[in-house]
């Protein structure tokens, strides 16, 4: 099977990987995946709470490559944004971003339920509604 | 690709054809182009002629008569031959086959095949090393039972099976004994006969061969075993295989066999001290390797070792550009299932997904060993430090309390 240039370029070279404190109260943690699965993936957001903003992501993942690079680029593009573009964040994007082949698209679906994991947990320490939509189906 | 020399640590999938047996083939594809059921000229004889002697080279291997040997498309085509020839050639005898859950899925779906048309067939567990339980195996036997078919070794651990004593169970309970001998002729030495084997699959692919070419060894005299043809057409093979012949093929199976004849002692000898070499450095460089099967009963070539909190096929994306192996890891499944010959083992589907089979050959290096030992260890670090689980199980988490997530 040939990977694309990005998603390689990311399984190399993954970006922000690393762990938070998931005890700091804006701090939100998302672990999705199951190790008898073949995938297990940890993401991690920094809220600056006076802007609503992610400040910082990071991830890790044991998994495939294509898990590893879907992960990578989730945390890529989290920086940045307010948590509510974050939960617009869909799985298909990211398939199309890292050209990712039809056996790996469920990757593509973990790393989206890992940002909504992250914002859902930060939501929930923060007394806020939590919004994350249940993605069903899979 | 690039220009790079490729490691090709992949030798249970497939061998490189040995130079001597592609020089051995050629003629064959050229003026000697004749084909062996043709009797009337010279270009038959030829063929037919050097047809006969590759089957004396193979015959030889495995100390059978030239006879008992029937060529056939390869090993899958012969386990067919052999699993679904014997059913039906004995069906007023019995219905009942048994065999290991952790054989080639050319002797498994063959099995299912046999169910669906009115078989019985038992597929026994093995133990953690895979190994088949004797006691099991004799208490499963029925008076319905035709046949035992159990690999010779496994394609995935190398794990051998103690042959010898299911052929004296067989042989007590008066039922035929087949085996998948695909990994091990060539290898190390097989002898049906001895071993109360009574029909045998093989191929030339995995002993520095073609492919497309592969044999079947049929008893033919204490007991005299016969088979139903699955394939008709021109008689060929003893009426056993009809299909005319591959010649080249043939020939090139003959050469690799006898090749292997002469050099197989020597290949092992120097083929287990690189895999003891490999599997010892890389157990002394890292923690957490597992070796799955047999440290005993194996092949001298084969290594399978598990890299916890690794996934397998993420790990040989950081060196696949290097090193071609196999994982038990069948991420790229639809399925994702791994291995179910580790499962069979007991292994948790973790540590399967983490699994790596490295396959040694006539043609590796010492170097490539080098080479390999630097690049698992740099690819098992880069995964653990990416790993999630790595860093749980660093900090004392029990991995097994906590609650994954269905998906």
């Amino acid at each position: 099977m040939a990977y694309s240039e990005k998603l390689l370029d990311h399984f190399k070279n993954p970006r922000n990987v690393g762990t938070m404190d998931k005890s700091q109260k804006n701090v939100g943690t998302g672990l999705v995946g199951a190790p008898e699965c073949g995938d297990v993936m940890r993401l991690q957001i920094e809220v600056d709470e006076e802007t609503g903003k992610i400040k910082d992501a990071k991830f890790k993942t044991f998994g495939c490559g294509s898990a590893i690079a879907s992960s990578s680029l989730a945390t890529e593009w989290l920086k940045g944004l307010s948590v509510d573009d974050a939960l617009a964040i869909d799985n298909m994007k990211i398939v199309e971003e890292l050209a990712l082949p039809p056996v790996k698209i469920h990757c593509s679906v973990l790393a989206e339920d890992a940002i909504k994991g992250a914002i859902a947990d930060y939501q929930q320490k923060n007394g806020i509604e939590v919004k994350a939509a249940e993605k069903s189906g899979h | 690709m690039n220009n790079k020399r490729q490691i090709y640590l992949d030798n249970n999938a497939t061998t490189p054809c040995d130079p001597r047996v592609v020089d051995e083939m050629v003629p064959y594809f050229y003026e000697k182009h004749g084909n062996a059921a043709s009797r009337n000229h010279p270009f038959g004889w030829i063929a037919e002629e050097a047809v006969d002697y590759a089957r004396e080279q193979i015959a030889n291997l495995i100390n059978v008569d030239s006879k008992e040997i029937i060529f056939t498309s390869g090993a899958t085509e012969a386990d067919n031959l052999a699993l679904k020839g014997v059913f039906e050639m004995y069906q007023r005898k019995g219905n009942h086959i048994i065999t290991l859950k952790t054989e080639h899925k050319a002797v498994l779906d063959a099995c299912k095949k046999i169910e669906k048309m009115g078989g019985e067939v038992t597929y026994l567990d093995v133990d953690s090393e895979g190994m088949v339980d004797l006691a099991a195996l004799e208490a499963a036997i029925t008076d319905k039972t035709i046949l035992v078919s159990i690999m010779w070794a496994n394609n995935e651990t190398g794990l051998i099976q103690p042959m010898k004593k299911i052929g004296e169970i067989c042989e007590k309970h008066g039922v035929l004994f087949m085996s998948d001998a695909t990994q091990v002729v060539g290898k190390i030495p097989v002898d049906p006969k001895e071993t109360g084997v009574h029909l045998m699959a093989f191929t030339a692919h995995k002993m520095y061969g073609p492919k497309g070419v592969g044999a079947l060894y049929v008893c033919r005299k204490n007991p005299r075993v016969k088979v139903t043809a699955q394939m008709d057409g021109g008689g060929h093979e003893r009426g056993m295989r009809s299909g005319t012949l591959n010649v080249p093929g043939i020939v090139g199976f003959g050469k690799a066999a006898e090749i292997a004849s002469k050099e197989m002692h020597q290949d092992a000898e120097r083929l287990s001290k690189l895999r003891d070499k490999l599997e010892n450095a890389l157990i002394a460089a890292m923690e957490e390797v597992y070796i799955n099967g047999s440290k005993e009963h194996r092949m001298p070539h084969v290594s399978n070792l598990s890299f916890k909190h690794v996934e397998g096929e993420g790990l040989m994306m950081t060196f696949n550009q290097d090193i071609a192996l196999s994982s038990g890891s069948a991420c790229t499944s639809a399925s994702l299932e791994p291995s179910y010959v580790l499962v069979a083992l007991g292994l948790g589907d973790d540590l399967a997904h983490s699994s790596l089979r490295f396959s040694l050959g006539r043609f590796t290096t010492e170097e490539d060993i080098d080479y390999t030992i630097k690049a698992i260890t740099q690819g098992v670090n880069h995964m653990r430090d990416l790993s999630p689980i790595w860093e749980m199980y660093k900090e004392g988490v029990d991995i097994d309390s906590i609650q994954w997530s269905e998906h």
